[in-house]
């Protein structure tokens, strides 16, 4: 049988009267990849924010014993001109976490971010290179759980084939549970395990070939969704 | 020009704002630091009235007026920028309704009366905690900073470190109240760090960068002012504006 990562029980989120999340109930299996998806505004990254404990919450969110969680947030409100390097972000993170010596060049190298890139300010970085180094910063501490909010935001076209596969290979390698929101259908069919699909109206949990059929992602989205399907889902 | 001694506690002040400066323009409060400031009036007000040393009176109602905040702040959830707003401006009102007259100039731009040896031990003592307190938060403060998710996914109690930072910085107001007074010592604490972000590329750069400016200001400020026949906390902040302005030039690409 395999192990649980995470076990979510009946899950609402209210922000005063407006309920953005309604009884929503699944399971994440140790190691497995789980894509959330859906139309704007329906609470994938309050959903996120839940998760990790940022916000107020009703019903359960277990997550396995020992569990260490790496986030990734869909956009930071950062000034261009902020003095800080990702190095001096990364370095700041090892600190408060006690990591060893050698951990900001770890995951360096295993987001393939370079150190000139790693020694400039952090709002001067692309959206990739940006992506790459909360990606590293997620990854210091040894997470076994990560959750990624739109992983290409801000990336282009060419580079979001390549953060995905970046992904991919570190799940396999780091053997993490990963759980990502993302409007990229065809991505999502290719790298995810299951998929939750958030609406307004209902919830939807399943593999892709399940999940992401014309007829549902139209009755989700409100109009018809179409992606590319060029493997087979993961 | 003033003995050795009595430059002690200024450049202790100074090394203090221009750390906090450097965390509370990354943290845009720049508007707010000015603001905070204003809170401790109502507190040199009340002192006078009852025959304290109004640097007590305003320590302790910048302290108060702290906690204040940031109880509002987890309370209510608005931007700190409002609540600072709000309340602070508000002391300021109270604060020159209660300080007589006389005293009141004092209270807002400091004065020129050098502090007695208790005065410039414990002011000294008390930067001295600042500094280290700041420089032992500066990676929990860097995260919450960048984003108050990612601090918590890592481990940081955003709020303690909010309350940590605000009291530091209540502090290190206090510590400029005699030089600068109300109204001035948010600037020692703003304008080194908004010049020190122009030219620096990274947050040790940054930092010192700006512990030098403050210094560097309060230093020319205090020795060129009886020379000049001017009070040392304007011409401080002159001379930090004058520096502020060259970084203008300097400022580097982006």
């Amino acid at each position: 049988m395999t192990a649980r990562a995470l076990t979510v029980d009946h899950l609402s989120v209210s922000f005063g009267k407006r309920r953005v999340l309604e009884d929503l109930s699944f399971e994440v299996e140790s190691g497995s990849s789980l894509a959330i998806i859906g139309p704007n505004g329906c609470g994938k990254t309050v959903l996120f924010k839940a998760l990790i404990g940022a916000i107020p919450s009703a019903g359960t969110i277990q997550w396995a014993p020992e569990t260490v969680i790496g986030y990734v947030p869909q956009k930071l409100d950062l000034e261009r001109d902020l003095p800080l390097t990702g190095r001096e972000l990364l370095e700041a993170k090892a600190k408060v976490t006690r990591s060893v010596s050698g951990e900001v060049s770890r995951v360096l190298t295993l987001v393939e971010l370079v150190d000139e890139v790693a020694g400039q300010p952090i709002g001067t970085l692309s959206g990739g290179q940006f992506q790459r180094l909360l990606l590293a910063f997620a990854l210091m501490g040894r997470p076994s759980v990560l959750l990624f909010d739109e992983p290409t935001a801000g990336v282009d076209e060419p580079g979001e084939e390549q953060l995905y596969e970046l992904i991919g290979r570190l799940r396999r390698a780091e053997g993490l549970t990963l759980l990502l929101i993302s409007h990229e259908l065809s991505l999502v069919y290719e790298h995810a395990a299951t998929v939750l699909c958030l609406s307004r109206r209902r919830t939807y949990f399943g593999p892709p070939l399940e999940i992401l059929t014309p007829e549902r992602l139209q009755e989700v989205y409100g109009r018809p969704m179409r992606f590319h399907r060029h493997h087979a889902p993961a | 020009m003033p003995p050795p001694s009595e430059l002690l506690l200024p450049l202790g002040m100074s090394v203090a704002a221009g750390l906090v400066g450097s965390i509370a323009v990354m943290r845009r409060m720049t508007l707010a630091s000015d603001a905070i400031s204003h809170v401790a009036l109502p507190g040199v007000g009340i002192a006078l009235l009852f025959h304290l040393n109004p640097l007590v009176g305003g320590l302790a109602a910048l302290f108060a007026g702290t906690l204040l905040i940031w109880a509002l702040e987890r309370t209510t959830h608005l931007p700190t920028e409002a609540i600072i707003g709000v309340v602070f401006s508000a002391a300021l009102a109270i604060g020159s309704m209660l300080t007589p007259g006389a005293e009141l100039v004092e209270a807002l731009f400091g004065t020129r009366e050098a502090p007695g040896r208790i005065e410039t031990v414990l002011g000294l003592v008390a930067a001295a905690l600042v500094i280290l307190s700041v420089i032992r938060a500066r990676s929990h403060l860097v995260i919450s900073l960048v984003s108050a998710d990612l601090a918590r996914t890592t481990g940081v109690s955003v709020s303690r470190v909010n309350l940590l930072f605000l009291l530091a910085f209540a502090v290190t107001v206090a510590l400029g109240l005699r030089f600068l007074g109300v109204l001035l010592m948010g600037s020692l604490i703003i304008i080194p760090a908004a010049t020190a972000k122009h030219v620096a590329g990274s947050l040790r750069s940054m930092q010192a960068c700006s512990i030098g400016v403050a210094v560097l200001a309060t230093l020319m400020g205090a020795l060129a002012a009886p020379t000049l026949g001017v009070d040392p906390g304007p011409l401080t902040i002159t001379v930090a504006a004058g520096m502020f302005g060259v970084s203008l030039v300097l400022r580097r690409p982006r």
